[in-house]
């Protein structure tokens, strides 16, 4: 069928079964828009920063397991996607990005809203277009979505000039790719699934170390499955949180720098472990001649490069992980089988468990202003039985987050880890919002992070895709005040924010929200349950007590037997 | 340790780019780096030198591997392969010293590609090492300038092995 360029892209967004895409017009990418005026199946969210557009795709995408688009004009449009694309490419979220250039023959001229963003972008995305000919679009787009989801997910960048929209081509999408160096595993080695499956029988003291490949490969059931055919305890990383349900018996907590004491005496001690698409990133392992020094390493990837790559695998295992996990946990249902025996996991299971109850997460009684825990458990306890999807900023709320709230459906918990991206729950939890209309989608956010992307409420309340904010406001950049007290000798040096600049409940009016302030514990729960159901865009500003640390905490570098409970252990954080 | 890689890509724009970003986003160092075309007009072949140990040198391959534009990439083991470079320098050559560096070069089969009043360019094609030592030789004459084309590589014929290590498959 003859049409143009721009229809082209719309019409193999739809033949990749793209219901919702994100993104902001302008000049470069104007023709594309048109394209949507003209008529298509698409929903476009209008973002109010591409930024922000970015991170709502990658908030669909982490919220469904599928990809994410995003759209923005050439220039300062694209640069101001390459935050998102660099936070995708680190927590590998599927992520296709739709950038408008200048016309070809205005490429390398420095015209106006030229920026070579494949250029700018090739360290952070697994592959990046420049369309050159209009009759590559089809081939293009299809294989950047393949790119995209297949292997270890991640972005890619499609950069269309103006003048490749503006032609025309018979377009047919394509039923396959032609892309001869793009080879992701098929299927685990089953000689080495099978070496795997015998370590862990034979392990007393295994743990199940669970990241955020798990998600990204649909492996949750399977996974479920292996860590109770083998009675295996299962702890998640900060992007591998709600892989597994969080109040089941075999869930161990979170390992790493604010992992709870259990988890990370559970890493340090356990005789086999197991990593199930987790990549011993510095803030989980901290100092790694330290890191479950006894332990012999199962390690299950779809990434070859991550196997070896900062810990020795002893037995490697690169494939999907859901085959990989449903054939280990047939492997271990034969071996127990055959071999007439049982898990001997129980006591080490045990002992895990008493170690959770000596060393519970501590804070201390408030004085006066809510303590930043307890809007946690008290947002946990408002969670249980509803279908919320939490999304987080950066920072001590997010550290909390991770702590307090129980996740037990996959992809309920949606976080920036390996890039740290102040400002990402606002957008993601619309773009949650817009992949599942029916649940709940609470940003559980700081002061600072929300005021980096705060904007985005316009989008939310205009585009009818209500969210839940909580800011946990301590009226400072929180974590780095925690630093600065910790190991700068209390010299606070640009934190502070303030408690009340702005008044976040007005603000919230302003964009046509509703806007609640919480400054008692009194109010905490009955506010908080008013943001919960009103049905609409709200912002509950909580004020809470700018002193209190995240606790426990193991400081970057050193080991989880350094690790330092509640702040009454002051000489234990000088000792480090 | 130093290694030579053969790698296989696809003649796209910016594939090699996206090889140099990866190896410097990494850490890892390029000692010499040739590139061009093969006998398929769609492929191109660059032949790179790292000095690293084992494990970085696995790194490296499997994150190469990762690259969409990348079709192959193998060691080359030294007694498996045939590598040769190809290098032009320019030597001070007063009348008086002439003689001596053309003889210097026929033991080196290295040819006279330019003779002018006060030097000699000479090309030389060899192992990287012959050339290594034809450098050597006549820097003490003057080396006014010298460029080398990095070291290009291709398995044995005559090897059994099919001309190339195997990448590393963790399987």
């Amino acid at each position: 069928m003859r049409m143009l360029g721009a229809d082209a892209v719309l019409r193999s967004l739809e033949a990749e079964g793209v219901d919702v895409v994100f993104g902001i017009p302008g000049g470069a990418i104007l023709p594309t828009y048109d394209a949507f005026a003209r008529g298509t199946t698409v929903r476009h969210v209008l973002a109010r920063h591409e930024q922000g557009a970015g991170h709502m795709a990658e908030g669909y995408a982490r919220a469904t397991g599928r990809v994410g688009v995003a759209i923005a004009t050439s220039g300062p449009g694209a640069t101001n996607l390459v935050t998102p694309i660099a936070d995708a490419w680190l927590d590998s979220t599927p992520l296709v990005c739709i950038t408008g250039q200048v016309r070809s023959s205005l490429i390398g001229t420095d015209a106006f809203q030229e920026c070579d963003i494949t250029g700018i972008t090739i360290p952070v995305v697994k592959h990046s277009w420049l369309v050159q000919d209009v009759e590559e679009l089809p081939h293009v787009l299809k294989s950047a979505f393949h790119v995209a989801r297949t292997g270890r997910c991640g972005p890619v960048l499609i950069d269309i000039p103006r003048d490749v929209q503006e032609a025309s081509l018979d377009f047919e999408y394509p039923d396959a790719v032609e892309l001869p160096g793009w080879k992701p595993p098929r299927r685990g080695h089953p000689r080495q699934i099978k070496l795997a499956a015998k370590a862990i029988a034979a392990a007393e003291k295994p743990m199940l170390y669970v990241g955020g490949g798990t998600l990204n490969a649909h492996a949750c059931a399977e996974l479920l499955e292996l860590a109770e055919v083998g009675r295996l305890p299962v702890v998640t990383t900060l992007m591998g949180k709600s892989a597994f349900p969080e109040t089941h018996e075999l869930h161990f907590g979170w390992p790493g720098m604010h992992g709870p004491k259990w988890s990370n005496w559970g890493m340090n001690k356990c005789d086999l472990l197991v990593a199930v698409g987790a990549r011993f990133d510095d803030r989980v392992t901290g100092k790694l001649s330290a890191f479950a020094p006894g332990a012999t390493v199962v390690h299950l990837d779809v990434d070859s490069a991550e196997i070896g790559k900062l810990r020795r695998a002893d037995i490697p295992v690169v494939g999907p992980l859901k085959q990989v996990l449903a054939d280990l946990a047939d492997e271990l249902r034969a071996l127990h089988g055959t071999e007439a025996t049982v898990p001997r996991t129980e006591p080490w299971l045990r002992q895990l468990a008493a170690w959770r109850d000596e060393f519970p997460l501590r804070y201390g009684s408030s004085d006066g202003m809510p303590k930043p825990q307890l809007v946690l458990e008290t947002l946990q306890e408002l969670g249980a039985g509803r279908d919320v999807v939490w999304t987080t900023g950066v920072g001590q709320h997010q550290m909390w987050a991770m702590q307090y709230l129980l996740c037990d459906r996959p992809r309920s918990f949606i976080t920036s880890g390996g890039l740290g991206t102040m400002g990402y729950g606002v957008p993601a939890a619309i773009g949650a919002k817009a992949a599942r209309p029916e649940a709940t989608v609470v940003c559980v956010d700081g002061d600072g992070c929300f005021q980096m992307t705060g904007q985005e409420l316009a989008t939310s309340v205009l585009e009818n895709l209500p969210i839940v904010v909580v800011i946990v406001n301590n009226g400072h950049l929180g974590m780095v005040r925690q630093w600065q007290d910790m190991f700068y000798e209390e010299r606070f040096s640009e934190v502070h924010l303030s408690h009340h600049v702005p008044d976040y409940a007005r603000l919230a009016e302003a964009y046509g929200a509703v806007g609640l302030t919480v400054e008692s514990e009194d109010d905490l729960g009955g506010t908080l349950e008013e943001a919960l159901s009103c049905g609409r865009t709200a912002v509950v500003d909580v004020r809470v007590d700018p002193r209190e640390h995240c606790f426990p905490m193991i400081p970057a570098g050193a080991a989880a037997v350094d690790l330092v409970e509640y702040s009454n252990d002051r000489e234990a954080v000088e000792a480090v | 340790m130093r290694h030579t890689l053969s790698v296989l890509l696809e003649n796209k724009p910016g594939a090699l780019m996206r090889i140099a970003s990866m190896f410097a986003r990494r850490g890892f160092n390029i000692e010499s780096l040739a590139v061009g075309p093969t006998e398929r007009h769609d492929v191109s072949r660059i032949t790179l030198r790292v000095d690293c140990e084992q494990h970085p040198l696995e790194q490296i391959e499997k994150q190469m591997h990762k690259l969409v534009n990348v079709l192959r990439v193998s060691e080359l083991e030294p007694d498996e392969a045939v590598e040769r470079e190809l290098a032009l320098l320019k030597v001070s050559a007063p009348a008086s010293r002439r003689s001596e560096l053309i003889s210097l070069a026929q033991a080196f089969n290295a040819r006279v590609a330019d003779l002018g009043a006060d030097a000699i360019v000479f090309e030389i094609v060899g192992h990287p090492e012959e050339v290594d030592s034809f450098e050597e030789l006549v820097r003490p004459h003057g080396l006014e300038e010298l460029v080398r084309t990095g070291r290009i590589g291709l398995g044995r014929a005559s090897s059994p092995k099919q001309n190339h290590r195997p990448q590393h498959v963790l399987r």
